[in-house]
């Protein structure tokens, strides 16, 4: 789906939304009533120092003024990869993105990813996966690490890397292997109106509280992570 | 990978009092020897892990060495290896042995 | 090398053992009071990546990272180390959800601080859903954990530097010490050189890499908030300072951080080298920073002034 489609299938009441240079800001109308803040990354752009200082400040002047839940829609690269963002510090510009959406969903704006496209690495972690619950489209195609990388890092052939892929969704791209793994929480229908979807999100929204590993051990893509989390706290826990 | 396993018996008990210790790292030239005190006092026993394949004939010289003069009763060593040279194997097996028998814990 | 330490007096071993060359295990031990520490899930326990096999790789019984509880001068804390020699101290399910399990624990107690001593590439490839996943997991524990009034304090000097989701972690901690050793960066000399190619970046000028990414450049630039030289006495001395100097973490710490990301793009993001920076600072000679020794550039870096301590 374009994002222009997503928008007019999601916000069926109006939005305002723009795409500035890949950069997603707006807000719009949601069934309820309330209006929802609306950021992101589109067309595949990469996310660098500037995009992230973009998106954080939407998000800060929304915490003054606004209310309502927050959606970032994604369809990004990677972490812009250049000698000038990394000279500017740009993982603390992507910290303070995710930083900034986080603290948000704690105090009262829930946060909604919705992954519509691409997506990986450092761009994931500081939009998509910086949120309450993350939300993929079909066709969409995340990658972590996308396997020719994987290939010249390993030294194993693609061909190799793809027959692995079959018995675990530990490390191969794609949208179904994260929601296995508890990244992605819902794959919505793009046949069915997104508005609808949305409405029924918000009503059942999941509690402030972050049970990936949890649901990925549900569904068999993530079989250690959530014991050993809660084997450590507990341990952590007992020196008091 | 390959997995050695080597059981001998021994004059007798490892010193110290200490439950298990650990060395080493798992890099490439390196290994990790994770040494427990669960066996009885005449035995010791090795269970190996290695990414170089195909060395057994070495492994079973040097572990020979180590026993014969360390005489680690008791010890259970198991070892990660990511491709050891012997000298570096022998130099960690020693260091897990000398660890043990520390006082403490 | 460590058989001979131990025969030397502990105060002595402190300052004589170089922090990026130690161990995890090392860095642990001589950090906190001596005797104090006491690991969760220790290497005994055998909890290993499940997903190395799949590679044929071979595995570490504490999966790259050691986590537990000590106490430093005298006062209990929570510690993570992570051992850059094995996999690059990279980021996979279990190492990951070690740290996690802590972050939530220092939340729920509230009171003690957590030091996390990084050492990493970013996440491990071969288990790379499952890594990225755990710095999303730890970026959210951690700033749940921060909200909740915990202080946790990054000390940066390992040799495998602080890469990938380890840089935006990082970014996450309530205040960061480095040396020169330790690097901070998302995208590391190498995928930016495979990415973009030799001219943009250049991996193999290790003054380029060093200036545009390490500690010095790092401190100068306000991304960490004290310089230290590299032995276990000055990282555990700089530990300290900084768990007495943070504060509670809030929404004015957020705004406080735009501004200050804001104003550098402002006043450095034409600058097309960390030389540049430095003399668009004030810096005189600014090229020769780089051969400055420890105190030479604390004084310096102290001069300057720039730190985030209230807008991180």
């Amino acid at each position: 789906m374009t994002l222009d489609n997503i928008l007019a299938s999601l916000f069926p009441d109006g939005h305002d939304v723009r795409n500035v240079n890949g950069v997603i800001f707006g807000s719009a109308m949601l069934r309820s009533g309330a209006r929802t803040l609306v950021i992101g990354v589109a067309d595949r752009t990469a996310v660098g120092v500037d995009e992230a200082i973009r998106l954080s400040g939407h998000v800060l002047d929304s915490l003054d003024q606004g209310s309502g839940p927050i959606l970032i829609l994604v369809d990004s690269d990677s972490q812009r990869m250049s000698k000038r963002d990394e000279l500017l510090g740009l993982n603390e510009f992507l910290s303070h993105l995710a930083k900034v959406l986080i603290y948000a969903d704690i105090n009262g704006r829930p946060t909604i990813g919705l992954l519509y496209g691409h997506s990986a690495a450092g761009a994931l972690l500081a939009t998509g996966l910086a949120t309450r619950v993350l939300v993929g489209l079909p066709g969409a195609d995340p990658a972590v690490m996308d396997l020719p990388s994987m290939a010249k890092v390993t030294k194993l052939s693609i061909e190799t890397l793809q027959e692995k892929a079959k018995s675990t969704p530990v490390f191969a791209p794609g949208l179904s292997n994260l929601a296995r793994m508890g990244a992605v929480h819902v794959v919505w229908n793009n046949a069915a109106p997104l508005a609808d979807q949305m409405e029924a999100l918000l009503a059942d929204m999941p509690a402030v509280h972050d049970r990936r590993d949890a649901l990925g051990k549900e569904r068999g893509g993530r079989l250690k992570a959530a014991d050993i989390a809660e084997r450590v706290r507990e341990l952590a826990l007992q020196t008091r | 990978m390959e997995d050695l396993s080597f059981q001998h018996r021994v004059r007798g008990r490892a010193g110290g009092s200490r439950q298990n210790a650990l060395v080493g790292v798992v890099a490439s030239g390196n290994l990790e020897v994770l040494v427990e005190r669960t066996l009885p006092d005449a035995e010791c026993r090795l269970e190996i892990k290695t990414a170089a394949v195909g060395f057994g004939e070495v492994w079973t010289a040097v572990i020979g060495d180590f026993v014969e003069r360390y005489s680690p009763g008791g010890l259970r060593f198991s070892i990660n290896d990511g491709g050891a040279r012997p000298d570096t194997v022998s130099l960690r097996l020693a260091q897990a042995v000398r660890l043990i028998e520390e006082d403490g814990q | 090398m460590t058989a001979l330490l131990r025969h030397v007096a502990p105060a002595e071993r402190i300052s004589s053992t170089s922090f990026s060359e130690a161990s995890a295990r090392t860095r642990v031990e001589l950090l906190l009071d001596p005797g104090s520490f006491v690991e969760f899930i220790g290497p005994e326990k055998r909890e290993i990546s499940p997903h190395l096999r799949i590679f044929d790789l071979p595995e570490q019984f504490d999966d790259g990272i050691v986590v537990g509880h000590g106490r430093l001068d005298g006062s209990p804390v929570f510690i993570a180390a992570q051992e850059g020699r094995f996999m690059g101290g990279a980021f996979g399910e279990v190492h990951g959800a070690k740290l996690t399990g802590l972050l939530r624990a220092a939340r729920q107690i509230r009171s003690t601080p957590v030091l996390v001593l990084f050492d990493t590439g970013g996440v491990r490839l071969q288990e790379a859903n499952a890594g990225e996943l755990a710095i999303a997991e730890i970026m959210r524990a951690l700033m749940e954990a921060r909200t909740a009034g915990v202080k946790v304090i990054g000390l940066i000097g390992g040799r495998s530097g602080c890469y990938g989701g380890g840089g935006l972690i990082a970014g996450c901690c309530s205040a960061l010490a480095v040396s020169e050793p330790g690097r901070i960066a998302v995208s590391g000399p190498e995928v930016i050189e495979t990415n973009r190619g030799v001219e943009e970046f250049d991996s193999r000028d290790r003054a380029l890499v060093w200036r545009t990414m390490g500690g010095k450049h790092r401190r100068l630039l306000g991304a960490a908030d004290v310089f230290t030289d590299d032995t276990m006495q000055d990282f555990r001395e700089a530990a300290l300072d900084l768990l007495g100097l943070v504060g509670t973490f809030g929404l004015d710490k957020l705004k406080a951080e735009q501004m200050r990301l804001g104003d550098r793009l402002r006043r450095f993001g034409a600058c097309e080298d960390a030389v540049d920076i430095w003399t668009a600072d004030g810096i005189a000679h600014a090229e020769t920073v780089p051969e400055l020794s420890a105190d030479q550039f604390i004084a310096l870096a102290n001069r300057i002034g720039r730190t985030s301590r209230d807008a991180r």
